[in-house]
């Protein structure tokens, strides 16, 4: 049994127990690749584009992006798991693929029901006004109109939207971004995920909407779910994830304890 | 130095579940593919849940429409019937329509409202999915509350102006008849027709930005063959059996001239309207003629047309959030 003492020195937080934990996501030696259009010098003239058309020739401006190249990992229940990396690296692709958002080219990835993909881009409605995206974010998560009157207090509080002035009754395309990525973070967290996926949603907000997404995020996690997050301030992925994946080139740098890979990360050290 | 290099892998089974592969692991706790789409009976089930978003929605986008303009819900009414003026002008004054049928302006304006609403129900269908891709990539519902809110929406437009055409039909001098309880059935019929189309359009609108270029122009040649304005039995008459068939079919034609009897049973009646020329040659309207087996008709294309397009749309279920 020298091994295992031999591992047990090695590991900085130890495993104490063998205990059998359930997968809630598991990406087996995923590929994805999508098309881009519009991208590249192609012309946008009628002429060009009639002479593609007569030629039967494919569009110029669509061009394959290789995105995510042969990830593999398992999350298991109540993890939060970082993903970390530069810019263009492969993480918000991930995400979008783990959301079924996006095909896999090769392999697959299978999820414990229906994760849920919270990203600052995704606009609700725009010209309804705040309440209105409330009430019909909730009805769309499936819950029933009983539970949204119920909750929806304790959402708008959670926003802190209506901290200054009444700004839940006016459309959301008045608000700032801030807002709004707080209002649309409050609503998807209102119902218990079994997977989350966090798009730099935390960002955004002022320091007290963070504390309590952080508490939020731990309620989840503890309701048996997993939290995925994507973010580039390191400090937030330090407090919320206790794993983090570091991503790069659409491929798997390292994948270990949050405080280990992070630093190396801010390092700049490639295992 | 090697515990940098050698971190623990987290990913790995442990306890009883060691050693085995990404793919038995998912199995055994029974995780399903990322974004596969359901069954049909468990997508019937989601979307049934799913029915107090659609309600919902749909009333508040109806309310949302006209916000920004000064008259408000006001337009809802009001541009049908500008419509309405438009076409009893070139139609009816112009090029004499009006002559040939029994209370043209009643012929005419239920014949508007209805086309309106297949109408508006197809153009808004093709852009239900493109026009909320930002809501379809935020939260997961079944797709198909989107077409099928938006033409509860047309629904609930027509009923709003449905109150302004009891109104122009009692003042066209059309009294209130027992026929007025199958605008109902009319109504149903047609909404569901509707709806099958727009989760067709809806499909395809999500894959070709280019169909809604081109859906005004399908859209008003379906209109001006359909016999919105001027009744299309006159012109038929002369045509090959087979291609009156054809034409008899047109699902517009069988929903307007469905509606268009409910609401005046008088105007089929040939007693009443013998047609033929008045002693200084003027045209007499000639009664109008309500199609063989037209509620048949009806009926098919709805049931046709609502199946067919639920299971196209759901057939690529998985694919509406790439846009």
């Amino acid at each position: 049994m020298a091994d295992a003492t031999l591992s047990e020195v090695k590991e900085a937080t130890p495993v104490a127990v063998e205990e059998t934990r359930t997968p809630t996501v598991v990406v087996d030696d995923v590929h994805i690749v999508y098309k881009v259009h519009g991208a590249g010098a192609g012309k946008g003239s009628a002429t060009s584009a009639l002479s593609r058309i007569i030629a039967r020739k494919k569009s110029p401006s669509i061009r394959e992006v290789h995105a995510v190249r042969g990830i593999s990992f398992t999350a298991y229940k109540g993890e939060a798991v970082g993903l970390i990396g530069s810019n263009g690296s492969g993480k918000s692709t991930m995400l979008a693929a783990i959301a079924g958002l996006l095909p896999t080219e090769k392999g697959a990835i299978y999820t414990n029901g229906q994760p849920s993909l919270l990203g600052v881009n995704a606009a609700l409605m725009n010209d309804l006004t705040g309440e209105r995206n409330v009430v019909l974010g909730c009805l769309a998560m499936g819950m029933s109109p009983a539970e949204v009157r119920k909750r929806y207090q304790g959402i708008v509080d959670f926003s802190g939207i209506n901290e200054k002035g009444d700004f839940i009754s006016l459309p959301m395309r008045t608000y700032s971004s801030g807002m709004g990525a707080r209002l649309r973070f409050s609503i998807a967290a209102a119902k218990t995920h079994d997977v989350l996926l966090i798009d730099e949603a935390l960002a955004t907000g002022d320091q007290g909407f963070q504390q309590r997404s952080k508490k939020r995020i731990d309620e989840l996690r503890k309701a048996a779910g997993t939290v995925f997050l994507v973010s580039h301030d390191n400090n937030s992925i330090r407090e919320v994830c206790e794993r983090t994946i570091w991503i790069e080139h659409g491929e798997m740098v390292m994948d270990g304890h949050t405080d280990e890979v992070v630093r190396l990360y801010e390092k700049g050290e490639r295992p | 130095m090697s515990t940098l290099s050698d971190p623990v892998n987290l990913s790995a089974p442990r306890g009883t579940d060691a050693g085995l592969t990404p793919k038995q692991l998912a199995q055994k706790y029974g995780l399903s593919v990322s974004g596969k789409r359901p069954s049909l009976p468990e997508y019937v089930r989601q979307l049934w849940a799913r029915r107090a978003f659609i309600g919902a929605f749909a009333t508040a986008r109806l309310v949302a429409q006209y916000t920004t303009a000064k008259l408000g819900q006001l337009w809802q009414v009001l541009t049908p019937l500008l419509n309405c003026a438009v076409f009893y002008l070139v139609f009816g004054v112009i090029m004499r329509s009006r002559d040939g049928v029994p209370v043209y302006i009643a012929w005419l304006c239920v014949g508007v409202f209805v086309f309106q609403f297949s109408q508006s129900a197809i153009q808004a269908g093709t852009r239900s999915i493109s026009d909320n891709l930002g809501l379809i990539r935020a939260l997961y519902f079944p797709r198909a509350c989107l077409p099928i809110a938006f033409t509860v929406i047309q629904l609930q437009q027509l009923l709003i102006s449905m109150v302004v055409l009891v109104a122009i039909v009692l003042f066209s001098g059309v009294m209130p008849a027992m026929t007025w309880f199958l605008i109902i059935p009319a109504l149903i019929l047609q909404s569901l027709f509707n709806t099958g189309l727009a989760m067709v359009m809806a499909r395809i609108g999500s894959k070709t930005s280019d169909i809604s270029q081109l859906m005004p122009f399908l859209l008003r040649t379906w209109m001006y063959v359909s016999g919105v304005m001027y009744s299309v039995s006159g012109y038929i008459q002369s045509w090959p059996k087979i291609w009156q068939t054809v034409y008899s079919w047109n699902p517009a034609t069988v929903y307007m001239d469905l509606m268009r009897y409910a609401f005046m049973p008088d105007s089929f009646d040939p007693k009443k309207y013998p047609g033929g020329y008045d002693a200084s040659g003027h045209q007499l309207p000639k009664a109008l003629i309500l199609p063989d087996h037209i509620w048949i008709m009806a009926g098919t294309w709805a049931v046709v047309a609502f199946v067919l397009g639920f299971v196209f749309f759901w057939k690529a279920e998985e694919e509406y959030g790439r846009g």
